[in-house]
């Protein structure tokens, strides 16, 4: 079986993050950037699907040079080779061009049975991103999900969103993004460190994985950001230590603010 | 005047607040065109509520299998409605089922796609609250046309009766090797709460709450609010609530009228889903929780004695109206 993991590296959420002046852009340089960790559980259902079947595993980023960091992790994980995405034209990249290329990539790899990604990344990155790449690679989506069985070339998985919960079945191949209830990623050993300095990492040309392209070039972004404001903290506003009858103050804090 | 479509977000019976929110934002852009995918009978159902919150046409895209298949026939008829209107805009609900159907559209028109908008003017342009609640980003549609994804509770809904024209578009049959077939649903654990993300009140609890049994006092006082139930992910985690509840960076992002945070300190990742709620009540008995820093109502006291109270005088001025 193949499988394709998607991974992302984001800025450390516990960190500030802030927009580029000049073109309104994540300020990568400024933040620390880790391995999505919704993404290190897609790569670790990957390799539980591994221990039980013959898998190849591939993980595919696309990203700055420091997002062969994620794709090194992932290896030491236990994945086999990665495939690395970095062009400077890609900075600042919508969700439809960042699909495209990871769609693009994808397509790189003989027979793919399974492509699995994170359901979102802690980046705000419209959680939209699996939905488009299974669009572009004409599979059956099978997002948000909590529990995921392949079996005898079917796969069934356990949906979870806002609307309730679904059981889905599709055929493979598939993609399946996974939400972050579904396992708990292992720690990649001393031995799987040292194993993925000599894993291959493939680094295609982007004009090679698009050569249709027109003169123009690649559309790197359809939108265009027209302001961009730092919005002022909120404030902290009245504090009640409770001395027996803080639940009915906040009753009438409701009512004056016409809440209740 | 350009149409601008609203993909209808129902679950058979009802048409979600949502979806009325969408048309009175169309409305600013052009003449509303509903899009309702469902099966045989569902459009004609929907078509006076529809009218009445503005829908000059109202498409129906029904087939008996439409429900059977995530995310493929809403896309079809998305973009089967786009070829026949050629909008100024498509405008849909930004839900998990939301999202994935505007982006999946965007990817077949090759177009402009912007999500989790909070507000959308009359020449196009949106703003989204980015970053946690960090950036205010006005952003427009520079190619193709704008596939634009709105919060629930953005915009205000508005009655504004007109007459409906109906419309057919004829979805194709589904391919099963490029669609996943749904073979069992369960509606939300939600029961008669409203959707996390269409309430207008939120009463969340963290791990101050102390286990599943705790959480009573949560649902309590939500219930009493007309709210909706959230956790913190340290509730989640550790099994108190279940994880669709789940507000935060990695949860449900929620911008209430009320929030009431029962035993949540406040960390960066929680926040990061609920900073935007207009007012925000915190209970925790630690005066140094972060949360304190941004409540505009902070108690410093046990929830087990301050949430009940509170629920009761709800109760009672509820009573009494
Ligand atoms: C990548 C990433 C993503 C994350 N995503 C999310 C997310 O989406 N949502 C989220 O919530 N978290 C998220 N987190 C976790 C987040 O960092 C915090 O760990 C979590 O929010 C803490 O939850 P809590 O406030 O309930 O628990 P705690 O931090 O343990 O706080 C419990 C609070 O309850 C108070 N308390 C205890 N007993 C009582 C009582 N009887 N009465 C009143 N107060 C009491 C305590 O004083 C304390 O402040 C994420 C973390 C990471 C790294």
């Amino acid at each position: 079986m193949n499988i394709v993991v998607l991974v992302k590296q984001v800025p450390d959420t516990g960190a500030e993050r802030t927009l580029s002046q000049t073109d309104h852009t994540l300020d990568r340089e400024d933040a620390d950037l880790v391995l999505d960790e919704i993404n290190e559980r897609a790569a670790e259902a990957a390799l539980i699907l591994k221990e039980t079947t013959d898998a190849h595993i591939t993980v595919v980023s696309m990203g700055p040079d420091s997002a062969r960091e994620a794709i090194r992790k992932v290896l030491a994980m236990g994945a086999d080779r990665g495939i690395h995405i970095c062009d400077d034209r890609l900075r600042g990249a919508d969700v439809l061009t960042t699909a495209k290329v990871l769609a693009a990539a994808v397509r790189t790899v003989e027979d793919v049975d399974l492509v699995l990604a994170g359901n979102t990344t802690t980046d705000g990155q419209a959680s939209a991103v699996p939905a488009i790449v299974a669009e572009l690679l004409g599979l059956p989506q099978l997002t948000h999900v909590r529990q995921l069985t392949v079996d005898a070339g079917q796969v069934s998985a356990e949906r979870e969103t806002d609307n309730g919960e679904a059981t889905l079945q599709a055929p493979l191949p598939a993609l399946v993004s996974i939400t972050e209830k579904i396992n708990e990623p292992r720690y990649p050993s001393f031995k799987g460190i040292m194993a993925a300095k000599k894993k291959p990492v493939h680094t295609p040309d982007l004009d090679d994985l698009f050569p249709d392209a027109d003169d123009s070039g690649l559309l790197v972004t359809r939108t265009r950001v027209v302001e961009a404001v730092p919005r002022p903290p909120r404030a902290a506003g009245i504090r009640i230590t409770d001395d027996g009858s803080a639940g009915r103050h906040l009753v009438e804090y409701l009512i004056a603010r016409k809440l209740v | 005047m350009p149409d601008v479509l609203v993909l209808v977000d129902h679950d058979g019976e009802h048409v979600y607040k949502s979806t009325y929110e969408l048309l009175a934002a169309a409305r600013r852009l052009g003449d509303p065109a509903a899009v309702v995918v469902g099966t045989p009978g569902t459009a004609g159902r929907f078509k006076e509520s529809l009218a009445r919150h503005g829908a000059t046409s109202v498409y129906a895209a029904e087939s008996g299998e439409a429900g059977e298949f995530l995310a493929t026939p809403t896309v079809d008829a998305l973009e089967l409605a786009v070829r026949d209107a050629s909008p100024a805009a498509v405008l849909v609900c930004a839900t998990t089922d939301g999202r994935e159907a505007a982006g999946r559209l965007a990817a077949r028109l090759d177009a402009g796609l912007l999500i989790d908008a909070v507000d959308l003017d009359s020449s196009g342009v949106v703003t989204q609250i980015v970053f946690g609640g960090s950036y205010t980003v006005r952003s427009e549609v520079t190619h193709g046309t704008p596939v634009l994804a709105l919060r629930p509770g953005a915009v205000e809904p508005e009655e504004h009766p007109v007459t409906a024209v109906e419309r057919t578009l004829a979805l194709p049959s589904v391919d099963p090797a490029a669609s996943a077939r749904i073979t069992a649903r369960r509606t939300g654990l939600a029961g008669d709460r409203p959707a996390l993300n269409e309430a207008t009140v939120v009463v969340s609890g963290g791990r101050g709450v102390g286990g599943a049994q705790g959480f009573e006092v949560v649902e309590e006082l939500a219930d009493a609010l007309g709210g909706a139930v959230g956790a913190s992910r340290a509730a989640v985690d550790a099994g108190y609530y279940p994880h669709q509840f789940q507000v935060g960076q990695t949860g449900k992002s929620v911008s209430p009228q009320l929030y009431i945070a029962l035993g949540i300190s406040g960390a960066i990742q929680h926040l990061a889903g609920m900073q935007t709620s207009k007012t925000i009540v915190a209970v925790n008995k630690d005066p140094e929780a972060p949360i304190f820093g941004l409540a505009d109502c902070g108690v410093v006291g046990d929830l087990f004695a301050v949430a009940p109270q509170l629920t009761e005088g709800v109760a009672a001025r509820r009573a009494v109206r």
